[in-house]
């Protein structure tokens, strides 16, 4: 499909064939027996989950798209989609879908592997905001999303920074700006303790 | 039928079925074979691989000529399956058919037990069980009941239209029993059918007159069951004639007393059922032009003499053959029949529960049976599809699958709304000239000329988006969306999102059950399925009969189905219920219950708790006494006599007790 | 009934309104609200994407500590933020369906000293106003009502989508239905909770700040004087882009949009500075009240 405003000065012909070795079935049943993927097999891919998807018109596969792809087995494909990240979690899919598939959670479940898998532009944003959170949660118990947002620009596009300075001025006059990081007043370490629990529990797992 | 007298001994044959697989696979039946072999009064134990085939048979009518066979027991599959196989078998060779006790080794212990031990040890426990009972048994003799040869049809529409025609033309009496003040059913709201286009009413009509006016059919309308007993060949039907208010021997349906009713404004009116509330209608009405009977009726919560009462009775005056009756009462009436048929039909999926599609909300979003009535030419609008403010529209959007295949709502496939939809599709376009979108995610055409229809609409240009529809809205992201609803879809086929700007939105609703229809499955002892439509016996053998002998089930009450199968699944009951009538009889198991005599106290504890008025008190010897032939076999009396006089015939206590230990004995 | 209240990370940050004016109300209302002693960080979106389940660890947490807490059987937890009040009851549920969930959270709450039952309820102000309190008691404590202001409600998506469990998906009016108590005339509109871009508006801006305008705009075709949030994240992508957002699509909108306890502040007489409202990049006074 051709996407407005691209221009072409020549005719390109693409092949485009997908043969059955190059797939990984397993990932779609892996996907399958993660909490909230229990449905996926029930897909009819009535399109219900794009229809009702705000981001939909912006991603390379629709929601629809990525669960057949995921189902068949198309793991690069899946997991280097711009889809993944442009789910917003509004969750307007889980309601709406007719086989009561948790696409919302089949989402994350990809996001996840992803970010595993470090299937993503170095510079891309969105997976970049996600783990610039997670270390600022892991360190100090809460978020800040003054900091976080800040080394999310550093490390994509430092412009940004400049774009935002005024918000960030306007933001931090009145208040609802802080760089320093709020820290829980207690409990940090039993937070910690609980998440090297969890770290445990994973690897075992693995 | 000369039987096999036993000479005090029972002398018992054991078969264990391995049912090919299906219980060898579970069931180690070498061993069950042996186990039964050594049980007391077992003289002979074998097992075999199909004991319902011809050379099963054989062995046990081989067994009781030549080895003196006097009592067998079948381990295999269900009584409902192969007990009469089996009586057969040992009638054949003379002996008394309850002499024969079956063991359901199968639908009870192989098909239900996973581990191969926990399977054979149940199954010795139930063969232990069926031997220890049979040792006990009687020889009896089947009763024989004749069977009524009238019929009760229960709903008027199509398939109790043709079910009732089929018998009245077979010479029998039907009657036909119809909740709405007319037959037709949803049938007569359509206005083409599809795929030929055949117009409804025409087809539909000339079969309406003739129930009017066959002899062999009483037909009662505005009429329902309000209780059923009986068995088989002999059921007692109450039905209840609700008072219309208008004496339906005079009436012609003139509809004099509609036109002078007093009700003439708008907002006193009351929502007119049949065109789905799209117009009003007056307290008295005919519910359409060729309503069959053609008589009116008064609607008790609309009519202002039978509410309030007060008012002019301008329709009193108006009619000339003084048929309103205002003091007119419900009337119940009692018929025997030997067979019932249940056609009563189905519901439209409401489509208020899906909000998403703006129905109620949006002025412009109908349902497919409301777009019905607006194409119709006997419809509030005269045949003209029109938005609310009277305008034609320009562009239609229909969207399938409403209520259907949505695990939120019915998961199941409703069939017909493919077909109608492109059938409304294309009268839309023959009407409006508008250009029509179906919205759908499978197009199901599986019907005898549906594919070809399908081809017809394209051809006609009827447009197709493959992509279920999410919501529809009145937002406008463009100056062409704005004052429009707007369809928002994936094309998966193209693989793009769409917005389609429309002036009418038609919601293509599934079907359901009835909202009475438990309460009405209850009362005819029958079942329904999970999704509540009235359950056949077997869903490929048996469509249309249930597990109630003697009741058949016909139409879209049993599951959605369209016009042909309806008629198909309606002259099937008829035949099957004509099949049952012209036997004359039914052989009914001698489950009868008696009194010892000598046991009996003369309590009186038993006579009022039967049900069918059975029992009674013999003066002289101071004891009860059951009547065999009104005798039923419930039990009742035999659980509620203190001295154990009252006992029951294949029941009896000794055959329990013996039952339960043989179970109890191997644990 | 006993009320903890877990603020969020937003509401100590950018969503300082909202906590301000949410405690400010329900004091006026007499509802206390004791904020839950050493809270963690719920997760959120963003630490869901990275790893499950160390991210219902961080929230179990929480909810494990609000059942220590309270010694009555009887108590809500009031999560005002869309995310958290999301995050935390999805993790209930989590827990209750799937083993392979609850052992490894429970084990590494029972290592911490902490133990869970899941008795506890998490609630959204707008659920505990509407059903506890009652819009009656609410109309009982209003001044000033907010008489000439045309409101579009906003709900967003997390507190509708996917556990509706004190308003309806489709159609929620529980916010519509406290402001219209204290006076305020209510815009139908049909984008109520239609997602504002989460934080794509930030990443990914074209698509981010797309969705925000498109409420903006729409709020204002149908006659609103300002949009009601319930949202920190949507407060702050409706209201703090609105400068961005013009320059990118060459249309100003120009729309305050308040917390709805702000405007219910107002209505009941409270203060400005109390309520938060002098945080606002546009205020209040450009429309009519």
């Amino acid at each position: 499909m051709e996407r407005p405003g691209c221009r072409m000065n020549t005719l390109t012909v693409d092949r485009r064939i997908k043969f059955q070795e190059e797939l990984n079935p397993e990932f779609g049943r892996e996907i399958a027996v993660t909490p909230g993927g229990e449905n996926l097999a029930r897909c009819i891919q009535c399109g219900t989950c794009s229809s009702t998807c705000p981001m939909s018109i912006y991603m390379d596969h629709t929601p629809r798209s990525i669960i057949a792809m995921t189902r068949a087995g198309f793991e690069d494909e899946v997991l280097s989609s711009n889809t993944i990240w442009l789910c917003a979690s509004c969750y307007a899919c889980t309601v709406q879908c007719p086989k009561e598939i948790k696409i919302t959670d089949v989402m994350y479940a990809l996001k996840q592997r992803a970010i595993a898998k470090k299937a993503y532009p170095r510079r891309f944003a969105i997976p970049v905001l996600a783990r610039e959170f997670f270390k600022v949660v892991q360190r100090t118990g809460r978020s800040n999303e003054g900091r976080t947002s800040a080394w999310m620009m550093l490390k994509t596009k430092p412009l940004r920074i400049l774009r935002n300075a005024s918000l960030g001025l306007k933001l931090l006059r009145r208040g609802r700006l802080s760089m320093k990081t709020e820290r829980m007043p207690e409990g940090i370490d039993q937070m910690r303790t609980m998440l090297a629990d969890v770290e445990k529990w994973e690897r075992r797992a693995s | 039928m000369a039987s096999v007298q036993p000479d005090g001994e029972p002398r018992i044959g054991v078969y264990i079925c391995h049912c090919g697989v299906n219980i060898a696979s579970k069931v180690d039946t070498e061993s069950a074979r042996d186990f039964a072999g050594g049980l007391p009064g077992v003289v002979l134990s074998r097992d075999y691989k199909f004991m319902c085939s011809d050379p099963g048979q054989e062995m046990i009518r081989e067994d009781i000529r030549e080895h003196g066979i006097n009592r067998v027991v079948v381990a295999s599959c269900s009584p409902l399956m192969h007990e009469r196989t089996f009586r057969n078998a040992c009638i054949a060779a003379g002996l008394n058919p309850f002499y024969f006790q079956m063991a359901n080794i199968r639908e009870q212990v192989s098909w239900v037990t996973v581990d191969r031990a926990e399977a054979s040890a149940k199954a010795k426990a139930l063969i232990a069980a069926a031997v220890r009972r049979v040792a006990r048994a009687r020889a009896l003799e089947k009763k024989r009941v004749p069977v009524h040869g009238d019929v009760v049809v229960v709903g008027g529409g199509i398939a109790g239209i043709h079910a009732a025609l089929t018998l009245a033309e077979a010479g029998k009496h039907v009657y036909l029993v119809e909740r709405e003040p007319t037959i037709g059913g949803h049938m007569a709201q359509f206005d083409k059918t599809f795929p030929t286009l055949d117009c409804a009413a025409c087809i539909l009509t000339p079969k309406m007159s003739e129930v009017g006016a066959h002899p062999n059919i009483t037909l009662w309308t505005y009429s329902e069951v309000d209780a059923v007993s009986g068995f088989t060949g002999n059921f007692r039907v109450t039905v209840r004639r609700k008072a219309r208010y208008v004496d339906e021997s005079t009436c012609v349906g003139c509809q004099e007393c509609v036109e002078a009713c007093v009700l003439r404004k708008d907002k006193v009116q009351v929502p007119d059922e049949f065109n789905v509330g799209l117009s009003k209608r007056k307290a008295v009405y005919l519910p359409f032009p060729q309503a069959t009977p053609a008589c009116v009726v008064i609607d008790p919560n609309a009519c202002l003499q039978l509410m309030k009462g007060k008012c002019a009775q301008t329709c009193v005056d108006a009619c000339e053959r003084l048929s309103i009756d205002f003091e007119q009462e419900d009337e119940v009436v009692e018929v025997e029949c030997g067979a019932i048929i249940l056609a009563t039909g189905y519901k439209t999926f409401d489509a208020h529960r899906t909000p998403e599609y703006g129905y109620g909300r949006y002025d412009n979003v109908y349902t497919s049976l409301e777009v019905e009535r607006l194409v119709n030419a006997s419809g509030p609008t005269g045949g003209e599809v029109k938005l609310r403010d009277g305008s034609a529209p320009e562009r239609v959007g229909i969207i399938h699958c409403v209520g259907s295949r949505d695990r939120k709502h019915n998961a199941y496939c409703s069939k017909v709304c493919c077909m109608y939809s492109l059938k409304l599709a294309h009268l839309i376009k023959e009407r409006t000239g508008a250009e029509v979108f179906n919205f759908y995610i499978d197009m199901r055409t599986p019907g005898k000329g549906y594919e070809e229809f399908y081809d017809r609409l394209l051809e006609e240009g009827m447009q197709v988006v493959r992509g279920r529809v999410a919501e529809v809205t009145d937002w406008a992201m463009t100056d062409a969306e704005k004052g429009k609803l707007v369809i928002r879809a994936e094309d998966t086929l193209i693989g793009t999102a769409r917005r389609i700007p429309v002036d009418m939105v038609v919601l293509s609703v599934g079907l359901e059950p009835h909202a009475d229809a438990e309460d009405v499955r209850r009362r005819f002892n029958i079942s329904c399925s999970t999704e509540g439509w009235f359950l056949e016996r077997h869903p490929k053998l048996a469509p249309v009969s249930t597990f109630t002998d003697g009741v058949w089930v016909a139409g879209c009450c049993q599951g959605p189905k369209d016009i042909p199968e309806t008629v198909a699944q309606a002259g099937a009951a008829a035949g099957e219920a004509l099949a049952l009538i012209d036997r004359g009889h039914v052989e009914i198991e001698p489950n009868t219950a008696w009194i010892d005599a000598e046991a009996c106290s003369g309590c009186k504890t038993c006579i009022p708790l039967c049900p069918f008025s059975a029992i009674s008190r013999n003066e002289e010897l101071g004891v009860a006494e059951i009547n065999e032939a009104l005798c039923k076999g419930c039990g009742t009396c035999v659980a509620a006599c203190p001295s154990g006089a009252a006992q029951q015939n294949l029941f009896t206590d000794e055959e329990i007790f013996e039952e339960i230990e043989g179970a109890l004995s191997y644990a | 009934m006993e009320y903890l209240y877990y603020p969020g990370c937003s509401l100590h940050a950018a969503g300082k309104g909202y906590d301000e004016s949410l405690l400010a109300v329900f004091r006026a209302l007499g509802v206390p609200l004791r904020e839950l002693d050493g809270w963690n960080c719920c997760g959120a979106t963003a630490y869901m994407s990275v790893d499950e389940l160390k991210a219902f660890a961080l929230a179990a947490r929480n909810l494990a500590l609000a059942e220590q807490e309270c010694k009555s059987r009887d108590v809500c937890l009031v999560a005002p933020c869309s995310a958290c009040y999301l995050v935390l009851t999805k993790v209930q549920h989590r827990l209750n369906e799937y083993d392979q969930i609850r052992r490894p959270i429970v084990e590494a709450l029972r290592n911490a000293g902490l133990t869970y039952h899941g008795d506890i309820r998490v609630r959204h102000p707008l659920d505990v106003l509407v059903n506890d309190v009652g819009v009656e008691k609410v109309c009982e404590g209003v001044t000033a009502p907010l008489e000439g202001l045309k409101v579009a409600c906003y709900y967003g998506c997390q507190v509708v989508r996917p556990y509706a469990s004190f308003d309806d998906q489709y159609d929620p009016t529980t916010m519509d239905e406290l402001l219209r108590a204290v006076g305020a005339e209510v815009v139908d509109w049909p984008l109520k909770a239609r997602c504002c871009g989460g934080t794509l508006t930030g990443t990914v801006e074209e698509v981010g700040q797309r969705l925000s305008y498109i409420l903006l705009k729409e709020a204002k075709e149908r006659g609103a004087d300002a949009i009601a949030t319930c949202c920190p994240l949507c407060q702050f992508n409706l209201e703090c882009y609105q400068t961005q957002i013009a320059r990118r699509f060459g249309n100003g909108i120009g729309m305050p949009v308040a917390y709805f306890t702000q405007l219910l502040g107002r209505a009941m007489g409270i203060g400005d500075r109390e309520l938060g409202l002098h945080r606002s990049f546009v205020p209040l006074e450009v429309s009519a009240v």
